[in-house]
């Protein structure tokens, strides 16, 4: 068998995909379910002249890596519930100062400390709209180990091309399953990394509002001159009081990724064209849902799968496609949580549509005869 | 690196009826914490899956359980595609305690395959099981009780068939502490010969 087939954990996996993507600075505070993520990048990242640092909190953590970034260095933290309730803050910040970083939650069962060592997806919200103030977040949800070292990738180049935070969520059950993984060769997953000023030091802004609303970015120590701040700010980065340029800078943040959700927004389906009702599933429970669904189409029922990959922003237009499709009477939205990402569904599906919510909160996961039972009881 | 190949999962074990179950085999590695039973389900799940080439995917029961009390390795087989990742009718139940024997048994299918450490295991709910002493086993004839977990992979191997011998040969050497690769390599083949043994039982 070849070298590149590994069985590899799903924490294994991030740390892998890191590792391939460039990554340069991990900040981070141990914590289940994500530790081993910690564990083994600090082992890997001074073979290669990254940096490790083991930070005092999460809210030192989110900071340091920011302060990463803006050196230069591909930049990510991992962290689950508890600790990403600390770096919301600093996400908030990374966000308007337009830092490129990755933060990884593996989801443990909540509210506060909750269960360390259960699985969760009840941080789905909480990386949509943890921060205050406006905020457009890019969230990627995994359901395999193989998925989740590509979607690490596929994180880094986005916060590089968008120039934002992007949130890897992940859950217990994946961050620590063991799977057969094949290594991608080198060269096989596409690396993006930041665009930079290509203008005369003095010519620089380094948020300049540009018609594709993507600004180069230089780093510290290049030579270039810049302001970062929380505060509201012009294209210089100092902040300002101005209406026209408030309006510009927030519209801005909006559009650099609200007109890019072709680009950003990966939804997966199945068997939709001629289904009666849909599973929508994200992360770990995809695989019970497409279980289900296979027990159920062997059972000649039509029935077809939405998984949402990225599960923020929200591809509206898209969606509505889906939803639309003809013979379409019913979603099933299966989510290990009281009910989260339902709402989005109910957002946006066609009237005669029946929303279903299947939920599971007690630290198990949601299983194929559970998603199988609902789907006949819509029948 | 040569493919070794060997036998579907016979009807002493798996049942292949149950057409939502095709080309799936379940398994749970149980007992108490100490036992080795998560390392001994990555040295399966590894042996199926680097050596022998099939999917596979292992998950474990991990909390406080992990400390003293009931513990468990779940590893699930198949040569397509794994969707769901854990167990949904074990088509093969390890006990090495009672207590594991008593919580699982009842997540074997119909006709699953259930094996028992026939020492620590005295009350077995079902006159369908196979039992082999794998902790007096380690403790006798290998000297360190630590090896049930090796003893016990081999004794899976030749009554399912569902890894192969080469595999798990493969993988003891690549995973046993520096120094215990000679003992853990006796135990694998200890359990290999015991497992024959019980499935002739069978048979006759």
């Amino acid at each position: 068998m070849a070298e590149n087939i590994r069985l590899m954990q799903g924490n294994e996996a991030v740390a892998e995909g890191a590792m391939i993507g460039g990554l340069r600075f991990f900040g981070g505070y141990p914590i289940t379910p994500s530790t081993e993520i910690a564990e083994i990048l600090a082992r890997r990242l001074p073979k290669v002249g990254g940096k490790f640092i083991q930070m005092e909190d999460e809210i030192a953590s989110v900071a340091a890596i920011i302060g990463a970034s803006l050196t230069g260095s591909k930049s990510m933290t991992a962290t689950s519930g508890p600790g990403f309730s600390l770096m919301v803050e600093g996400i908030g910040y990374a966000y308007m100062a337009e830092v490129p970083t990755v933060i990884v939650n593996v989801q443990r069962g909540g509210p506060s400390t909750g269960l360390p060592t259960k699985v969760s997806q009840s941080d789905t919200m909480q990386a949509r709209w943890g921060t205050h103030g406006d905020y457009i977040a890019i969230v990627l949800a995994p359901q395999s180990v193989r998925e989740t070292l590509d979607l690490t990738v596929r994180a880094m180049n986005l916060a590089e091309v968008y120039r934002t935070p992007v949130t890897l969520l992940t859950d217990e059950v994946l961050g620590h399953m063991r799977e057969k993984v094949t290594i991608p060769e080198e060269g096989e997953l596409e690396i993006i990394n930041r665009q930079k000023p290509d203008v005369p030091a003095s010519w620089y802004k380094h948020f300049e509002i540009t018609p594709n609303f993507k600004s180069p970015m230089a780093s510290f120590g290049d030579g270039y001159r810049f302001h970062v701040t929380g505060l509201t700010h012009d294209e210089e980065g100092f902040p300002t009081n101005k209406s026209v340029e408030i309006l510009a800078k927030l519209t801005k943040l909006r559009n650099k990724i609200m007109r890019y959700l072709d680009d950003i927004c990966q939804i997966e389906t199945d068997g939709m064209e001629d289904a009666h009702v849909a599973v929508y599933a994200y992360g770990i429970v995809a695989r019970a849902a497409r279980q289900a669904v296979q027990m159920a189409r062997a059972r000649r029922m039509k029935v077809g799968q939405i998984r949402p990959i990225t599960i923020w922003p929200s591809h509206d237009k898209k969606y509505r496609e889906i939803f639309s499709s003809k013979n379409l009477e019913a979603v099933i939205v299966a989510e290990l949580n009281q009910g989260q990402l339902v709402y989005e569904v109910q957002r946006l599906v066609p009237k005669h549509v029946e929303v279903i919510s299947l939920n599971r909160f007690d630290s198990e996961l949601i299983t194929p005869a559970q998603i199988l039972n609902k789907i006949k009881e819509v029948r | 690196m040569s493919m070794t190949s060997h036998p579907k999962p016979d009807k002493t074990g798996a049942s292949h009826t149950d057409s939502e179950s095709i080309d799936r085999y379940e398994i749970r590695l149980s007992g108490s914490g100490g036992q080795g039973l998560i390392l001994a389900g990555v040295m399966l799940a590894e042996a199926v899956a680097t050596v022998d080439g099939k999917n596979c995917v292992q998950t474990q029961s991990y909390g406080p359980e992990a400390r003293g009390g009931a513990s468990r390795a779940d590893v699930v087989i198949s040569s397509g595609e794994i969707y769901y990742p854990k167990p949904m009718q074990l088509d093969l139940l390890l006990a090495l305690s009672q207590e594991a024997c008593d919580n699982y048994y009842r997540d074997l299918k119909e006709n699953g395959l259930l094996i028992v450490d026939s020492h620590l295991v005295t009350q077995v709910p079902t006159t369908r099981w196979i039992g082999i002493p794998f902790s007096q086993l380690a403790r006798h004839e290998i000297g360190n009780t630590m090896v049930a977990n090796v003893i016990s992979l081999g004794a899976i191997c030749a009554i399912s068939g569902v890894v192969s011998e080469a595999g798990l040969i493969e993988v003891v050497k690549r995973r046993a502490p520096r120094g215990t690769e000679e003992k853990n390599l006796a135990a694998l083949q200890l359990g290999l010969t015991e497992g024959k043994k019980a499935k002739d039982r069978i048979r006759s």
